[in-house]
């Protein structure tokens, strides 16, 4: 029996995923604010009682100059590791065969305008502006940039099911997109949170060849923020 | 002319290609709808720029839904 014809863009529905996470509230601008707030926090709590302890023990005795380094090292490199934590949801996980990975493209392609579908060529990642900020969605992870802090997601399809682990790269992202574009929220209270901070932290930890799109996707916030000044 | 589309390992497959006033047509890709909704997947139809809409019944008049698989946090 045929379906009935349904008018579409007049039902809002929650991505069904969310389920999966029942126990994580729903993402929101306040919820977004406040886990940045408690990731300054986290950072803080772990850069500042080593750099007191350098500063301390040169303070103590200038002869501990060594171990003065060291925590000043310490310090330095704990925020890094959690940059790089959240570069990391970006990585390519490998291509397949030419022929389906064109075919991906081609759709993933049409999915986006012009200008995306260039840069998508040549970093392998989409600039989606949205109503939290502007994402930036690869094969298995999103950044969401929002004035100078950016959330990186870690999110993928669900390997769990059959023929999830051979799908081409393309396909992956617009699995991805796809979903974010049903419901912004709901995509970020599904992901989980690897890294939130500094942009220019994190750019540093980018490769090279994605730095190109992180540098489009906050022209998109800077454009979408003077709009809305 | 309508089109449904799974993502799959080949970039994507086409499952069902029809018209709004080919009713043959549209049981046909109504069936093949439901097969794959109840393999898991779920269906989307793009809602204009950066849109999308999931969608539990064929939309007869969109001309393209595309299936994909549910979405975890990694």
């Amino acid at each position: 029996m045929p379906a009935e014809p349904r008018v579409l863009g007049r039902d809002f529905e929650v991505l069904p995923e969310t389920a999966s996470v029942h126990w994580r509230p729903r993402v929101t601008e306040d919820r977004l604010r406040r886990l940045g707030r408690l990731w300054t926090l986290t950072t803080a709590a772990h850069v500042v009682p080593f750099l007191g302890a350098a500063g301390l023990l040169l303070w103590l005795n200038p002869l501990t100059v060594p171990v003065a380094v060291m925590c000043v090292a310490h310090a330095w490199i704990i925020p890094e590791l959690y940059a790089q934590r959240g570069a990391n949801v970006l990585r390519a996980h490998g291509r397949r065969a030419a022929e389906p990975e064109r075919r991906a493209l081609g759709l993933l392609g049409d999915l986006v305008g012009h200008d995306a579908r260039d840069l998508l060529t040549a970093t392998g990642l989409v600039v989606e502006r949205g109503s939290l900020g502007t994402w930036l969605v690869g094969e298995a992870g999103a950044l969401l940039l929002r004035r100078r802090r950016v959330y990186c997601y870690c999110v993928r399809v669900d390997m769990r099911l059959p023929g999830a682990s051979e799908l081409p790269s393309g396909d992956r992202v617009a699995h991805l997109l796809l979903a974010l574009r049903a419901d912004e929220h709901g995509f970020a209270t599904v992901a989980n949170l690897a890294f939130s901070g500094a942009r220019w932290r994190l750019r540093r930890r980018m490769r090279a060849a994605m730095r190109p799109a992180l540098d489009a996707a906050v022209k998109d916030l800077d454009t979408l923020s003077s709009g809305e000044r | 002319m309508c089109k449904l589309i799974r993502m799959d390992h080949t970039g994507h497959s086409t499952l069902a290609e029809w018209t709004p006033d080919d009713p043959v047509a549209v049981q046909d890709a109504v069936a093949a709808f439901r097969t794959q909704l109840d393999r898991g997947y779920l269906a989307m139809v793009s809602t204009g720029p950066g849109h999308a809409e999931q969608v539990r019944e064929l939309p007869v008049e969109a001309p393209l839904v595309i299936l994909r698989l549910p979405i975890a946090g990694g």
